[in-house]
């Protein structure tokens, strides 16, 4: 098993959750925020995965099986969600809901 | 050599579809390019002979959750203009991002670097025959649970639903 696979799939992880990061950060609508959210989850379930080829263990892949589910609940939710908002606020603009800043 | 070369292979183009669904305008085009993203990233997945992952990332994420994301697409207005503008504070945001991913490259280091051995590869062991007794052996009521949060995921959902129907009422 060559380490150095792992070494490039944990720096890969590492700039996907950044470039995921920076959407968040930079995009202001709703819907592409979720997109880049899924980007972060992809990283990380890159990591787990990363983690149990190199350990040769079950648990990084149940792990990313869990959270698997987990991201189509979140998905399932957030759409409906995000179809509401633009209904009644004509707009996905998170700039347009002052009262989402908690 | 073959799995580093292939990882790296279907790594850079991850991330070229990354960065693609950061910059596009269209939210159609950046559905697409994630899902070109989720289909590269279980190609690096079946290269490393992780073969269950890489089934479940294309069956469930490119074939459920980013189906269901392009049809919420369809139903919503693309000439809102909040999927041109980006956010005003571009710099900060984008040196933050950065920041991040550098504190986390730090805080691993060189993950090989302590000259730990790994183990020879198991066969079969994320193959689908050797993943399923494994998990059902060990994470059982883990399975149970998940399957209660995707209950409650569909109750969250529905009580969305009634909400938009009550207000068209």
């Amino acid at each position: 098993m060559n380490p150095a696979v792992y070494d490039l799939l944990i720096g890969l992880a590492v700039v996907l959750f950044a470039i995921g990061l920076a959407g968040v950060a930079l995009r202001r609508n709703a819907l592409v925020m979720v997109m880049c959210l899924e980007l972060m989850i992809n990283a990380v379930v890159l990591s787990f995965v990363a983690g149990a080829w190199r350990t040769q263990t079950l648990g990084g892949a149940a792990m990313s099986f869990f959270i698997f589910v987990a991201v189509t609940c979140e998905v399932a939710l957030a759409m409906a969600l995000l179809v509401l908002l633009s209904r009644r606020r004509g707009s996905l603009d998170l700039g347009s809901a002052p009262e989402l800043k908690g | 050599m073959t799995i580093f070369f292939l990882v790296a292979l279907f790594g850079l183009v991850a991330v070229l579809f990354a960065l693609l669904v950061v910059a596009s305008r269209q939210p159609m085009r950046a559905a697409l390019a994630l899902v070109a993203h989720m289909i590269s990233l279980a190609a690096i997945y079946a290269a490393l002979d992780v073969h269950v992952v890489a089934l479940f990332q294309v069956l469930v994420y490119v074939g459920a959750v980013m189906v269901f994301m392009v049809y919420t697409i369809m139903l919503l207005d693309d000439r809102d203009p909040s999927y041109a503008r980006p956010y005003a504070h571009r710099v900060p945001a984008a040196l933050a991002a950065l920041a991040v991913g550098v504190a986390l490259l730090w805080a691993m280091g060189s993950p090989t670097a302590g000259g730990v051995n790994a183990p020879a590869p198991i066969e079969g062991l994320f193959g689908f025959r050797g993943f399923a007794l494994g998990f059902m052996k060990q994470y059982a009521w883990h399975f149970e649970l998940a399957t209660v949060l995707l209950l409650v995921g569909i109750v969250a959902a529905w009580a969305a639903v009634r909400e938009a129907v009550r207000d068209r009422a």
